[in-house]
């Protein structure tokens, strides 16, 4: 960071110095994990991506062995495209707006990255978050247009609808919602993730749907989705996915919102309506 | 339809999802190739929104014509002018489907689309999504595509890696791939190929790109024999937040919304810019340019910027940055900036709703890219008119047809019959520079309305007669060996785990070229320096065929990706300088030191980049424009000559 006046209120990092980075590494499915330990040069402004690229230059541990690069899944490093998550320090986050300034300010200060848990491990940090866009399918997240001929505007909105559309639509399919739920857990057979919790994040896409006008239109699809197994009565109600959600959306409201929907929904299919 | 045929889309931006959405619907197969899942492609980045002629700016004088006219100019009369007439015809319409596909456009207070301000317009004509706009187009896409996925219409490949073009019989009839888990290389047979595969950013080491941006896809056509056109013209932003891994966007909005670029008058000043009196602030681009102010094309903000910090070293507190100030608007604008406000306070550290940013310009788009063909549509005037006066009638309406001709095989097809360039990757509509909000519109418009032209192509021309699911295997698998024998050639210089010196190391490699070229082919450019670029490359060349790699693996080996693709790298950044050398004059992004000025009698052409397989060498020929619609003219943007030190010092603008 620089030392101008008006610089960050963070406490000031050291110069010039080198961290340790613990990686737990796994050459592929079902091939044993290890830990591999490397010093790293902290350069300025740099973040946990800019560590990787300078692991995947010098591919050799602090204790002089040396090994293969580590990888892992990047993308637009501006924390809006989802594909870097990991466990930093045991919390699930994005890691290219990891700060090492932040996270490990002193010569010598220790870092450890893992992948994520609930998702098959392709090689080191690098799962495989297919189940998620699966996921999207069952909850049918679109618009049923016609066809994308010119049929004119869409249906005209109030400004608070929008922004509260918004807001859910800015999910990027991250998972750190399902990092963090006790009741999402692995499964690698994708015969049975249609059976399995859909999570914070397809229950949120469910209600954004429901919120526009011609998205209505597979209200009652979607709600018999998550009437069924896998559905929202799965939710254990832990609430940890809307404390690590980084685009701040209100994961939790979703959840109960779509709860009360599936409710009235099976109220009035009890009664025919 | 029969099943016989399919179409293959490579990359799943907004401009691949768009034709895979959009040629799904006229009933051909899809193969949707990707190197991530679309859902993360790199058009999730775009911010500040989409350009197009709306009921409010129509009723103060706007016309799709003058968004037309403003792209024409914008982009320094490079750009072949009737695709540009067809995109901002077809701009309004490609809003509304948006709109129809649920993407959250901001609203007025009665529930219509709210607009913008953006760069190189007098007229609010930018719709947008907070801002993130392209995050949320994308999304409507991707949804689409899924629903068509769900329905058996479209296939997936993602994690899956484009490595070459199969051509056959003078046309493209397939793909290589590489599933980048498995490493398996396999060839996918198609009656056409869309190539929507985005920009070049990585070639210039840290730029505003994605880390899949390496243009490689886009190189390897290259080499397989499609032509490449303007590679010179790359766009550098004028507001970026340095980082160590890339240099992070600060989306025009944020001057379209009011914020202002300033310097203390007084080079060196420490103190902190709130202690900085109004008087002492040097707003130097509305002093410069008085009608447009801070939302000048991105070129010219660019250049303003590097001139101030550069070359009279006014750089805030003495280094390279500048203040972007969006600390005096109010609480509701900062809302609406609210996407881009959150990057730079977790990038940053320090929020701009009340502290100004420090910004610098960086490497963003390219406007050139793979070389395209289009059929002129029913306006032909017998004599190209003046450039059209802002705010006054358009000389003809809007109606579909005037620009390209809809439906024509020949619409942003390569010089390869069969394989098409869509979006960020051709080097249509944009010229010499990109209007704001121009890019997610040329991405949607491609796929939107010449998807139609891939469908027309292989129902009517030759692939309805001989489909490719009917050649002969042979063409497939050499095809296939002779990639798998790249592969081995790299695989094969692992002598173990560990460090590799840098003189091989891949990775050294890669950032040297970064490097060289964000010095040499960026802001200025000169012969002198371009000629030791060339040697540059040269000798990075030498060493990438000596390189080692440190990972045999066969499995989700990503260092030989992305060592296969420095080599494609070097080959692009060769076309980039060989442009920039032989364009001996300035236009756009491109600025030359020793050739100021544009000229229009040698160089209103297309530079366009040929390469040699037997030599391994580019050659660069020039080509006529299509300017038959507007007459070129200065692009002053009504530049006055101003100093630091006080008032206008002369009045040399000629107006807008």
């Amino acid at each position: 960071m620089t030392t101008a006046p008006s610089a960050a209120n963070r406490a000031p990092a050291q110069t010039g110095r080198s961290i340790l980075v613990r990686v737990l590494r796994c050459d592929g499915p079902g091939k044993p994990s290890r830990w591999e330990e490397f010093k790293v040069p902290v350069e300025k402004s740099a973040n946990v991506i800019s560590v990787l690229q300078y692991i995947a230059a010098n591919p050799v541990t602090a204790q002089g062995q040396p090994t293969t690069p580590v990888v892992w899944d990047s993308g637009c490093l501006e924390e809006v495209c989802g594909a870097c998550t990991m466990v930093i320090n045991g919390k699930v986050r994005q890691s290219c707006s990891c700060l090492i300034d932040e996270y490990a300010p002193r010569e010598g200060d220790v870092m450890t990255l893992e992948p994520m848990s609930k998702f098959p491990v392709i090689r080191d940090l690098w799962v495989d978050r297919s189940r998620m866009f699966h996921n999207l399918k069952r909850v049918k997240a679109w618009v049923p247009i016609d066809g994308t001929h010119n049929l004119g505007a869409g249906p005209r909105e109030a400004p608070g609808n929008q922004e509260q559309r918004y807001v859910m639509s800015t999910c990027m399919a991250c998972g750190c919602c399902l990092e963090a739920c006790p009741q999402f857990t692995l499964e690698g057979d994708e015969k049975k993730w249609d059976e399995a919790f859909l999570g914070a994040h397809a229950i949120n896409q469910a209600r954004l749907f429901n919120a526009h006008e011609t998205g209505k239109a597979l209200a009652r699809e979607r709600l018999d989705q998550l009437a069924g197994p896998g559905g929202v009565n799965d939710c254990g109600n832990a609430q940890n996915c809307v404390k690590v959600c980084p685009k701040k959306i209100p994961l939790t409201e979703s959840i109960a919102a779509m709860g009360r929907a599936v409710t009235v929904h099976g109220i009035k299919r009890f009664f025919g309506l | 339809m029969g099943s016989e045929h399919r179409v293959i889309v490579v990359g799943g931006g907004l401009a691949g999802l768009a034709a895979s959405v959009r040629v799904a619907e006229a009933g051909l197969a899809v193969d949707l190739f990707s190197m991530v899942p679309v859902r993360r492609s790199h058009s999730v980045c775009a911010q500040g929104g989409i350009n197009a002629c709306n009921e409010v700016a129509r009723q103060q004088g706007y016309s799709e014509y003058e968004h037309f006219d403003e792209t024409i100019y914008g982009g320094d009369f490079l750009a072949d002018q009737h695709p540009v007439l067809e995109m901002a015809n077809w701009a309004p319409r490609i809003i509304d489907l948006l709109d129809r596909m649920g993407v959250p456009f901001n609203r007025t207070s009665e529930g219509y689309r709210d607009l913008r301000l953006f760069g190189g317009s007098l007229f609010k004509r930018t719709h947008f999504a907070g801002a993130t706009t392209g995050q949320q187009l994308l999304y409507a896409l991707d949804e689409q595509t899924r629903r068509y996925e769900s329905e058996g219409k479209v296939t997936k490949y993602e994690f899956w890696e484009f490595l070459w073009p199969i051509v056959e019989g003078g046309r493209c009839v397939g793909i290589v791939a590489q599933d980048l888990r498995t490493m398996q290389i396999r060839a996918f047979r198609a009656d056409a190929v869309v190539m929507a595969t985005g920009g070049c950013g990585l070639v210039f080491g840290k730029s505003t790109n994605s880390v899949i941006c390496t243009g490689a896809a886009a190189a390897r056509c290259y080499q397989a024999g499609a032509w490449y056109g303007n590679p010179e013209m790359i766009q550098v932003h004028p507001t970026a937040i340095p980082g160590a891994d890339k240099t992070r966007l600060m989306s025009e909005s944020a001057r379209g919304e009011g914020g202002r670029v300033w310097v203390p008058r007084k080079a060196g000043d420490k103190r902190r810019p709130k202690d900085i009196p109004e008087s002492e602030r040097f707003y130097f681009l509305e002093e410069k340019y008085p009608a447009y102010g801070n939302i000048v094309p991105r070129d010219i903000a660019t250049r303003e910027i590097f001139d101030i910090c550069v070359n009279q070293g006014m750089g805030v507190w003495g280094e390279n940055q500048v203040f972007l100030d969006l600390s005096h608007l109010p609480a509701s604008t900062h809302h609406k900036l609210e996407g881009i406000l959150e990057i730079y306070k977790k990038f940053a550290g320090e929020d701009p709703q009340h502290e100004p940013m420090r910004i610098f310009p960086s490497v963003h788009y390219s406007m050139g890219g793979m070389w395209t063909t289009f059929v002129k549509g029913s306006y032909n005037p017998a004599q190209a008119r003046a450039k059209h006066k802002s705010g006054t009638a358009a000389p003809i309406g809007a109606e579909p047809g005037q620009g390209m001709l809809a439906g024509d095989p020949r619409n942003m097809v390569t010089n390869i019959p069969g394989l098409y360039a869509f979006g960020e990757v051709n080097f249509a509509y944009h010229g010499a520079n990109r209007l704001g909000a121009n890019a997610l519109l040329s991405c949607l418009f491609d796929g939107l309305f010449c998807g139609l032209s891939v469908v027309n192509w292989v129902r009517n021309e030759a692939p309805s007669k001989a489909p490719a699911a009917k050649m002969a295997q042979g063409v497939f698998d050499a095809a296939v060996a002779r990639e798998q024998a790249k592969a081995k050639r790299i695989l094969d210089t692992v002598t173990g785990p560990g460090a590799v010196e840098a003189a091989v190391n891949p990775y050294a490699i890669g950032k040297e070229l970064g490097d060289e070229m964000t010095a040499a082919c960026t802001v200025v450019r000169s012969e002198a320096r371009l000629k030791q670029c060339q040697s540059k490359l040269a000798s990075l060349r030498e060493r990438y065929a000596k390189l080692r790699l440190a990972d045999s693996a066969g499995w989700t080996n990503q260092s030989f990706t992305y060592t296969r693709a420095v080599g494609d790298m070097l080959i692009l950044a060769e076309a980039i300088a060989l442009g920039a050398l032989e364009r001996r004059e300035s236009r756009g992004a491109h600025y030359r030191t020793d050739f100021p000025e544009r000229n229009d009698e040698k160089f209103m052409k297309s530079s366009v980049t040929k390469f040699d397989p037997a030599s391994r060498t580019t050659r660069l020929e020039w080509q006529e424009i299509d300017a038959s619609l507007i007459l070129p003219t200065a692009r002053t943007y009504g530049k006055k000559d101003v100093s630091a030190a006080g008032k206008p010092a002369a009045m040399a603008g000629a107006g807008v």
